[in-house]
């Protein structure tokens, strides 16, 4: 979990959610890029992040890609967050003796556009808090901004700057994330994007 | 007549009895300090832990030393209470012999030379020294346990160190705030920022809780506030 280092976030607002990520790529210490992707859409209301082993990352993304691939084509219909993330935890769950050493976080509107949050462990058990999740190297930083700038009902600007501000401060001071990060806003109008400038040292 | 008592296991092979002893323990805690323009604040929680036990949820560990500066300490009581101790001998040594007080930077000194001096068997305790210094601005100096220290505006230690430390970056030292003018803050301020620092840590840290005591240094004295935090 720490060979590659991430810090990903997401949080509640006012019928909106917003997920969070860095973009370094490393091995220990050593950055490899800044412009790596960790946070996936998987459809207009569902994003996942995947901090972790990047080779898992990206493996996962793949069969995530697939599941959901095939689900629209059996159901015709999109995946909502909640239902995506037992898929998941049950993907996960699969490699019980042999996992893949990633902790996603999942952040969506359900069909009705209720914000939907969760985070799970490497194995796939789940949490879903009313407030924010975070994973990765700087979860203890992230925990000490998100506890401290977090409010219920936040509109969704207003939960830009909330997110924005609980990552770039919390990756500051983990040695093995930071390096800029990517910022999604998801509302049931629209999705808002902004990649973001941070301290690149 | 074969010995059994020398052995701890009834199986055929045999092992002696070793007795291990840990000098050290950690008694969790959060501490930090906020060096003002002419002021400093100095803050701790009063809750004592070993593992998942509580020893006491109201044992300061943040001490008022007499040459006007607040020491808090974090990791091992005993040793930062034997730490206190020593230092306050040799203020005391200090005042009768050069009759004034010793400086706070003087202070932060021989803070490090004393904790260097056990540098194989260190105090098991992370200092950080807030007061007010010979030009009347407000300083913060932070230690490791065997000597290593730096002067800082703001820092944070303890088991919650993680969590406040970003936060501190934010809300005192302005960090990634754009289009506002940076300034020193108000002691009101900083004591309002650090009872969010330590409220925020307490849902967190099972380490941080019960009390925090916020020490105010200003050039007129020292004032003490006693703030309930959460128990659990």
């Amino acid at each position: 979990m720490e060979y590659n280092g991430s810090a990903i976030i997401a949080m509640k607002g006012k019928n909106c959610v917003a997920i969070a990520a860095d973009r370094r790529f490393g091995v220990q210490a050593l950055t490899l890029s800044t412009d790596f992707k960790k946070v996936f859409q998987m459809n207009e209301r569902v994003f996942i992040g995947l901090p972790g082993l990047a080779t898992d990352v990206q493996t996962l993304y793949e069969r995530f890609r697939f599941k959901t691939n095939m689900y629209k084509l059996r159901e015709e219909r999109e995946i909502t967050p909640s239902t995506f993330a037992r898929m998941v935890s049950s993907t996960l769950y699969e490699k019980r003796f042999g996992p893949y050493f990633c902790e996603p976080v999942i952040a969506g509107l359900e069909k009705d556009g209720t914000p939907y949050i969760c985070t799970m462990d490497l194995l796939g058990c789940i949490t879903t808090p009313a407030d924010f999740v975070v994973s990765g190297t700087a979860s203890n930083q992230m925990y000490g901004m998100a506890e401290s700038l977090w409010e219920p009902d936040l509109e969704p600007e207003e939960l830009f700057e909330t997110i924005s501000q609980s990552l770039l401060n919390a990756v500051d001071r983990d040695a093995i994330s930071g390096w800029g990060a990517v910022v999604h806003v998801i509302t049931p109008e629209r999705i808002l994007t902004r990649t973001l400038k941070g301290r690149m040292d | 007549m074969p010995i059994t008592h020398e052995y701890q296991s009834a199986s055929p092979v045999k092992a002696p009895v070793e007795h291990r002893f840990s000098p050290y323990t950690d008694n969790g805690g959060t501490a930090l300090a906020v060096a003002g323009e002419d002021f400093c604040v100095v803050a701790g929680d009063t809750r004592q832990s070993e593992g998942y036990h509580i020893n006491s949820r109201y044992q300061p560990k943040v001490f008022q030393l007499s040459n006007g500066s607040v020491l808090a300490t974090g990791g091992m009581y005993a040793d930062a209470v034997t730490l206190v101790k020593r230092l306050e001998q040799r203020l005391e040594w200090y005042y009768h012999q050069h009759e004034k007080k010793m400086s706070v930077d003087a202070l932060a000194q021989m803070l490090s030379v004393i904790l260097y001096h056990k540098r194989f068997f260190p105090y098991y305790v992370w200092n950080t020294l807030g007061g007010i210094d010979g030009n009347g601005k407000g300083c913060v100096f932070s230690y490791d346990p065997v000597g290593n220290y730096e002067k800082h505006h703001w820092n944070c230690t303890g088991s919650a160190g993680h969590l406040i430390q970003p936060f501190l970056d934010n809300q005192i030292g302005f960090k990634h705030m754009q289009g506002i003018q940076r300034r020193f803050l108000t002691p009101e301020e900083v004591v309002r920022i650090v009872k969010d620092s330590f409220t925020s840590a307490t849902e967190r840290d099972i380490y941080t809780g019960d009390y925090v005591e916020i020490f105010i240094v200003t050039a007129g004295g020292i004032d003490v506030q006693r703030v309930p935090l959460k128990r659990d």
